[in-house]
C-alpha cells in the first residue's frame, strides 16, 4: 500500500500534479496486441456482456440502465416543476399531475435510487477492495440486473399505458379503490425490481463474510465495506416485506376483494405499517452508501487516516439497525396510537446520533489535511452541507408536535430532498468521477468536473431551500395548484430545477467525452490506498494478477509521502518539458524533408503503451 | 497478463474440462480444481463456506416475506376473531392433518436423502429424493382436492364466493380470512412447486454421480429449503384450519360450534 513506490509517467494521468495530466490517447486503429488487456476488451461481443458474469460489467450494465431511468425520472420532474410556475397550474391538468410526481417517486425511488450507489458502484468496487476475484454468487449477479430489468419494463409499461396517480407510496385506498391508473402493473414491477435489490445486497453480505483477502480483518476493511454491508442487512431484511405487500396490494387490486381497503373491511394503516417497515429502512439503503462514498473521498482528498475509523464502521450498522425501528413517525397523523407515535419520536430522534458521528468524523478528518479541491472532494463537501441541513430539518420532522404542523407540507419534501438528492446524489457523482479512472481507465477533464458539482449545488439550494420557508408557512404537497403568496418561491424552485438539469447534464456529456477523448489514467491517479488501486485501470477480469496480502489498516495516507511524490512529479514534468524543447529544435533543424522524423523519441523510454502513436506536441 | 501466476490462468481459460479429476481433497491452487469449484473461489472450503452462509441468507429473507404474511394474518385475527374461527370451519382439517403428516414424511426423506449423500450411497440417496418428490406431489395433489371442494363450497373471494355466514360476523372479514388463507397456502404452494423443480433437477445430476464423490453439499442445501417449506406449513396448519378447537366426529362445515 506505500505510495511512495509510486513511478511518474508522462503517459498517464496523475489527479493531483498540474503538469501530469497524461496524454490523450485514442485506441482506435492500434494493433490488438498493444490494447492491453483488461475486464472492458477482454471480449467485445454484445452475447459476452449480455450473459458476463463479471462483477465489473454488471457494474456497468446497471449504470447504463439507471442512468437512462434517471433522466426519465428527472423528466417527470421536470413537468412537475414547470407546472408549479403558476399558481393555478396551467400547464397540465390536475390528474396528470398527479400522474407525473408518482412517476417521478416510483422511478427514482426503486429505479434510480435503491440499486444507485450499491448496484454500479457496490458492484464494482466491494470485491475489488476486499482482494477479491468476484462477489460469492456471480451468476445470481447477473440475475439481478436481469430482474431489475424485467421490473423496469413492466413499470415502465404501466407508465406509458396510463400511468398510477397514487403517489409513490401506494396508501390504500387511493390505490385499491378510487385510483384510475396501472397499480397492479406498477406494484408487480416493483416486486421484480424488489428481488434484484435482494439479491444484490446478499452478494454482498456473504462476498464481505468469506471472500477477504488474507490479512484482510474486519477492521482493516476499507469503510465503503462497512457501510454497504449495514446497506446490505437492509435489503435483505426489509426489501422481502414490501414484496409481500405489493403482493397484497396487487391481489386487493385485480380481485377488488378487503385486505387495506376500509370499505370491505381492511385496514389502511396497516398497509402504511408495512410499507414503511420497508420504505423506511429503504431510505438508509439510498443514503448509507453515499455515506460510504463519503468515506472514502474525504479520507483521500484530505491526505489523512480518517478519523475515529471504529465509531465511523459502528455507525454504519447502528443507523441500519436504527432504522427497523422508526417508520411510525411517517404515520404520526394517521391515526396510530399516541404512545407508539412517542416512542418512535424518541428513536427517530435516536438515528440522529451515529448520523452525526459520521458528519463529524468526516469534519474532524479534514481538519489540518492536505486538503485537495478535486471535483470528488467537491461532492463530497457538498455532501456534509446538504446532509447537515437535510438532517436537522428531520429532527423537526421526528418532534410529534411540529411534525403535526409540517406533515405533507413542502418542508417534508425540502427535507427528503435534501437528503435523498442533495446528499445521495452528490454522493453518488462523487463516487462516480472518484473511480471513473479506474472503471473507464481514462479522466474527466477536472475544470468541466469542477464546474458541474458548483453549478450542481447551487441549483440545489436554489430549488429546495425555498421549499423549506413555503412548507412551513403551509403550502400542502401532491396539489398541482396553490395559492397565488407562494408563487415567488415556487418561481425559485423551477429556476433552481432548470439549473440542476444543467449539472446534471454536464456530467453526462463530458464522462460520456471522456471515455474516447479522456487522459489515459494511472493505476492510482488520486494516490488512494486501497486495494482497488493496486491493479490496473481498468482492471482485468479477474481483478488482481495476484491476490494482494493485506498487511495494515486501510487508509494510510501521509502529506509527507505526498511531498515527495510531488516532488518527484516535478522534476519529471521538467525533464519532459526539457525533452520536448529539444525534440523541437531536432525537428526544426531538420527542416521540411523529414517532418514525422521525431516521432516516438520524446518519451519513449518512461513510456510503454504510448510508442508508436502520433506524438502531438511534434512536426 | 497473469504469466506469473500459472493458477490464474487456468481460472482464465474457464471451468475445467469434463474430464477433470472428481477429488474433493485436490482443491491446491496448483494442483486440478475440483469440476465444481467455481472460478473465483480459492478452494472448495471458501466454496461451501458462502453458499452455506447464502442458503441461511435467502432463508431469512424468506422468514421476512413470510412474516409479513403472519402479521397481516395475526393483526387481523385479533380484530375479527368471530370471522376467522367462522372461516376456519370451513377448511377441511381432515385434509389438512393427512397433508401435515405428508410433508412431515416428506422431510424425513429428505433428511436421509442429505445422508445419503454425505455417506457417497448413490442409489439410496437418488431413492430417498424420489421419495420426497412423490411426498411433495401427493401434498400438493390433496391440496388441489381441497381447493376444489372449497370451489364447490363458494369460499374463493371473488371468483367463487357465497359462503354460509354466521350471524353476528361481517361477510367482509370472512372474507378476508379466506383472502389471507388463500394468499398464505398459495405462496405455500410455489413454494413446493419451485422446490419439487429443483429435487428433480437434484435427482437428476444425482444419476450423473454429481454429488456422491464428496460434493454433497447441493443436497443439504435443497434440504435447508425443504425444511424451511416443511416448517412454514407447521405453522400455518394450526393458524389457519384449528381456530377456536374442531370438533371431532361432526361435519367439517356448517360454522355452528
Amino acid at each position: 500500500m506505500s505510495s511512495v513506490s509510486y513511478e511518474p509517467r508522462a503517459d498517464v494521468g496523475d489527479g493531483f500534479h498540474p503538469d501530469m495530466q497524461g496524454e490523450k490517447v485514442s485506441m482506435e486503429g492500434r494493433a490488438e496486441s498493444e490494447i492491453p488487456i483488461n475486464y472492458l476488451t477482454a471480449d467485445n461481443s454484445l452475447k459476452s456482456w449480455l450473459f458476463t458474469i463479471d462483477h465489473k460489467r454488471i457494474a456497468v450494465l446497471y449504470l447504463i440502465s439507471i442512468t437512462l431511468f434517471f433522466f426519465l425520472g428527472g423528466a417527470a420532474a421536470s413537468v412537475v416543476r414547470l407546472n408549479l410556475m403558476t399558481p393555478e397550474g396551467n400547464l397540465i391538468r390536475a390528474e396528470t399531475y398527479n400522474k407525473m410526481f408518482t412517476a417521478h417517486g416510483v422511478i427514482m425511488v426503486f429505479f434510480f435510487l435503491i440499486p444507485s450507489i450499491p448496484a454500479t458502484l457496490g458492484n464494482f468496487l466491494i470485491p475489488m477492495m476486499i482482494g477479491a476475484r468476484d462477489l460469492a454468487f456471480p451468476k445470481i449477479n447477473l440475475l439481478s440486473w436481469y430482474l431489475y430489468i424485467i421490473g423496469g419494463i413492466i413499470t415502465l409499461f404501466a407508465l406509458i399505458m396510463g400511468c398510477v396517480d397514487t403517489g409513490w407510496t401506494f396508501y390504500a385506498p387511493y390505490s385499491s379503490i378510487y385510483s384510475n391508473g396501472w397499480v397492479a402493473t406498477t406494484a408487480v414491477g416493483i416486486f421484480i425490481a424488489g428481488f434484484s435489490s435482494i439479491l444484490t445486497g446478499f452478494n454482498f453480505i456473504i462476498t464481505v463474510h468469506k471472500m477477504r483477502a488474507p490479512g484482510l480483518t474486519w477492521f482493516r476493511l476499507p469503510l465503503f465495506v462497512w457501510s454497504m454491508y449495514a446497506t446490505s442487512l437492509i435489503q435483505v431484511l426489509g426489501t422481502p416485506v414490501l414484496a409481500i405487500t405489493l403482493l397484497l396490494l396487487a391481489v386487493e387490486r385485480i380481485f377488488q376483494v378487503g385486505i387495506f381497503s376500509p370499505q370491505l373491511g381492511g385496514d389502511p394503516v396497516l398497509f402504511q405499517h408495512l410499507f414503511w417497515f420497508y420504505s423506511h429502512p429503504a431510505v438508509y439503503i439510498m443514503i448509507l452508501p453515499g455515506m460510504a462514498v463519503i468515506s472514502e473521498i474525504i479520507t483521500c482528498f484530505s491526505r489523512k487516516p480518517v478519523f475515529g475509523y471504529r465509531f465511523v464502521a459502528f455507525s454504519s450498522i447502528a443507523i441500519a439497525v436504527l432504522s427497523f425501528l422508526l417508520w411510525g413517525h411517517h404515520m404520526f397523523v394517521a391515526g396510530q396510537s399516541t404512545y407508539a407515535s412517542l416512542m418512535f419520536s424518541l428513536l427517530s430522534f435516536s438515528v440522529a446520533i451515529p448520523s452525526a458521528i459520521k458528519v463529524f468524523n468526516w469534519t474532524s478528518t479534514l481538519y489540518k489535511g492536505s486538503i485537495r479541491l478535486n471535483t470528488p472532494m467537491l461532492y463530497a463537501l457538498g455532501f456534509i452541507g446538504l446532509f447537515a441541513i437535510g438532517g436537522l430539518t428531520g429532527l423537526y420532522l421526528a418532534a410529534l408536535a411540529t411534525d403535526v404542523h409540517l406533515s405533507d407540507t413542502y418542508f417534508v419534501i425540502a427535507h427528503f430532498h435534501y437528503i435523498m438528492v442533495g446528499a445521495a446524489v452528490m454522493a453518488y457523482l462523487g463516487g462516480l468521477h472518484f473511480w471513473w479512472p479506474k472503471i473507464t481507465g481514462r479522466m474527466y477533464p477536472e475544470g468541466w468536473g469542477r464546474t458541474a458539482a458548483i453549478v450542481l449545488f447551487v441549483g440545489f439550494n436554489l430549488t429546495f431551500f425555498p421549499q423549506f420557508i413555503i412548507g412551513y408557512h403551509g403550502m400542502p404537497r401532491r396539489y398541482h395548484s396553490y395559492a397565488p403568496e407562494y408563487q415567488i418561491y415556487n418561481i425559485f424552485s423551477t429556476a433552481g430545477a432548470t439549473i440542476m438539469a444543467l449539472g446534471y447534464l454536464m456530467p453526462f456529456l463530458y464522462l460520456f467525452w471522456s471515455l474516447k477523448h479522456g487522459a489515459v489514467a494511472s493505476e492510482n491517479p488520486w494516490r488512494a490506498t486501497g486495494l482497488e488501486w493496486q491493479t490496473p485501470s481498468p482492471p482485468p477480469t479477474l481483478n488482481f494478477d495476484r491476490i494482494p496480502i493485506v498487511t495494515k489498516g486501510p487508509y494510510a495516507y501521509s502529506a509527507e509521502d505526498d511531498e515527495i511524490l510531488d516532488a518527484q512529479m516535478d522534476i519529471e514534468a521538467a525533464r519532459l518539458k526539457l525533452e520536448n524543447a529539444a525534440a523541437t529544435v531536432a525537428a526544426t533543424n531538420e527542416g521540411s524533408t523529414t517532418a514525422h522524423g521525431a516521432n516516438g523519441t520524446t518519451n519513449g523510454t518512461t513510456n510503454g503503451t504510448s510508442d508508436g502513436k502520433e506524438n502531438p506536441r511534434v512536426g | 497478463m497473469s504469466a506469473e501466476n500459472p493458477a490464474l490462468e487456468h481460472y482464465i481459460a474457464g471451468a475445467p474440462a469434463g474430464n477433470a479429476t472428481v477429488d474433493h481433497d485436490a482443491h491446491d491452487e496448483h494442483g486440478d480444481r475440483p469440476i465444481y469449484l467455481a472460478h473465483h473461489f480459492d478452494d472448495m472450503e471458501q466454496q461451501r463456506e458462502c453458499v452455506t452462509l447464502g442458503m441461511w441468507s435467502f432463508l431469512a429473507t424468506e422468514i421476512m416475506m413470510f412474516g409479513g404474511l403472519f402479521f397481516v394474518y395475526t393483526l387481523y385475527r385479533h380484530f375479527h376473531f368471530a370471522a376467522y374461527k367462522a372461516g376456519s370451519h370451513h377448511l377441511d382439517w381432515k385434509m389438512g392433518t393427512l397433508n401435515t403428516f405428508v410433508l412431515l414424511a416428506s422431510s424425513l426423506t429428505m433428511a436421509l436423502a442429505v445422508h445419503a449423500a454425505q455417506v457417497r450411497e448413490k442409489k439410496k440417496m437418488i431413492n430417498f429424493l424420489l421419495a420426497t418428490m412423490a411426498l411433495g406431489v401427493a401434498f400438493l395433489v390433496i391440496k388441489g382436492f381441497e381447493w376444489t371442494k372449497d370451489w364447490n363450497d363458494g369460499l374463493i373471494p371473488a371468483l367463487q364466493w357465497h359462503p354460509q355466514v354466521p350471524a353476528g360476523v361481517d361477510p367482509n372479514n370472512m372474507m378476508m380470512f379466506f383472502i389471507i388463507y388463500f394468499s398464505m397456502t398459495g405462496l405455500h404452494a410455489i413454494h413446493m412447486i419451485i422446490g419439487l423443480a429443483i429435487v428433480g433437477w437434484m435427482t437428476y445430476l444425482g444419476t450423473k454421480d454429481f454429488f456422491t464423490e464428496g460434493n454433497d453439499q447441493p443436497i443439504e442445501l435443497i434440504g435447508l429449503y425443504w425444511h424451511f417449506v416443511d416448517i412454514v406449513w407447521v405453522f400455518l396448519f394450526p393458524l389457519l384450519y384449528l381456530i377456536g378447537g374442531i370438533t371431532l366426529g361432526a361435519a367439517a362445515h356448517g360454522g355452528g360450534h
